[in-house]
């Protein structure tokens, strides 16, 4: 019981940690394509551990419900995981489409 | 009720064989993909509606079966397809979870890192892949997008690839290990 908190707990955290991290790299990085980066896909890490945590807490008191609402977590993890990329695939291609050239080093911040 | 239902279907194509050979025959040799379809539609209807009472489960193989018949164009995997499936995507998904990780923190450490305007180097990298099959393609674009640091921007249907890079060290391992892992998984490696 006690280890089993304890892993939720680092699970949650280093969830948050990359959350976080996204969070920060969307402010941080210089231009539209390199701002994807983190926000498609720290994200998807992030969760992945957080959904992870959740699973695991939720069959502390085993029961066919808590089963039942582990494995629509899991599908929620599945989704993500195939929605995640398509998604900043198709918003960089759309950056394409428009004609946005990428930053390259050694141009001024956008 | 359903089962019974579906069998006549069979049975009738069985009987119209004589009129209309290929279609006939064709039907009665994949009636098992139809199977796994419904078993996998009903096995995801019990986890989201989580009710084990007669009316629900009846109503599940109804909607199932419907769902099923309507789709049976679209969707028909085999059951040793599905084995092989199992088989070969398992390895390949730890591998890309791994991988995931480890780029994971890379990225994190350039988004923490005070000096990140120099670290970071935007390219576009572009290579030529040889998987052929349109899924494998599709697996090996959104496995580059989710490992982070590149970005899949185009791919054309005979393998060139676009592929935006954060900086010279995520580009760089392109198209390397990744493919060769994905022929793998799809049966298309030649050695």
């Amino acid at each position: 019981m006690d280890i089993m908190n304890i892993i939720v707990c680092v699970l949650l955290f280093s969830g948050l940690f990359f959350l976080t991290g996204g969070a920060v790299g969307i402010l941080r990085f210089p231009d539209f394509y390199s701002r994807l980066h983190p926000a498609g896909k720290l994200d998807t890490l992030g969760s992945l551990l957080a959904m992870t945590a959740f699973v695991i807490f939720n069959l502390h008191h085993f029961s066919i419900g808590a089963l039942l609402t582990s494995l629509k977590i899991l599908l929620i993890v599945v989704f993500i995981f195939l929605a995640s990329p398509t998604a900043t695939h198709g918003i960089v291609d759309a950056g394409v489409r428009a004609g946005l050239a990428p930053w390259t080093k050694g141009e001024k911040r956008r | 009720m359903d089962k019974q239902e579906e069998e006549e279907l069979g049975h009738d194509h069985n009987t119209s064989k004589a009129e209309n050979p290929d279609q006939g025959s064709g039907r009665r040799k994949n009636f098992g993909p139809y199977m796994v379809t419904f078993f996998i539609m009903f096995g995801v209807w019990v986890v989201l509606s989580g009710k084990f009472d007669p009316f629900h489960l009846s109503l599940g193989i109804v909607s199932c079966a419907i769902v099923t018949y309507l789709s049976a164009d679209l969707l028909r995997p085999s059951m040793r397809g599905l084995l092989i499936m199992l088989f070969r995507w398992v390895p390949y998904l730890l591998w890309l979870i791994k991988e995931i990780f480890k780029a994971n923190l890379h990225v994190t450490y350039l988004v923490f890192h005070p000096r990140m305007m120099d670290l970071i180097d935007p390219r576009i990298v572009k290579f030529r892949s040889n998987l052929e099959g349109d899924l494998a393609l599709v697996t090996f674009a959104n496995s580059i997008t989710l490992t982070p640091g590149t970005i899949t921007v185009n791919v054309s249907p005979d393998g060139d690839f676009k592929v935006h890079a954060i900086d010279k060290a995520s580009g760089e391992p392109l198209p390397g290990e990744m493919e060769a892992r994905v022929a793998k998984a799809f049966g298309e490696s030649d050695g």
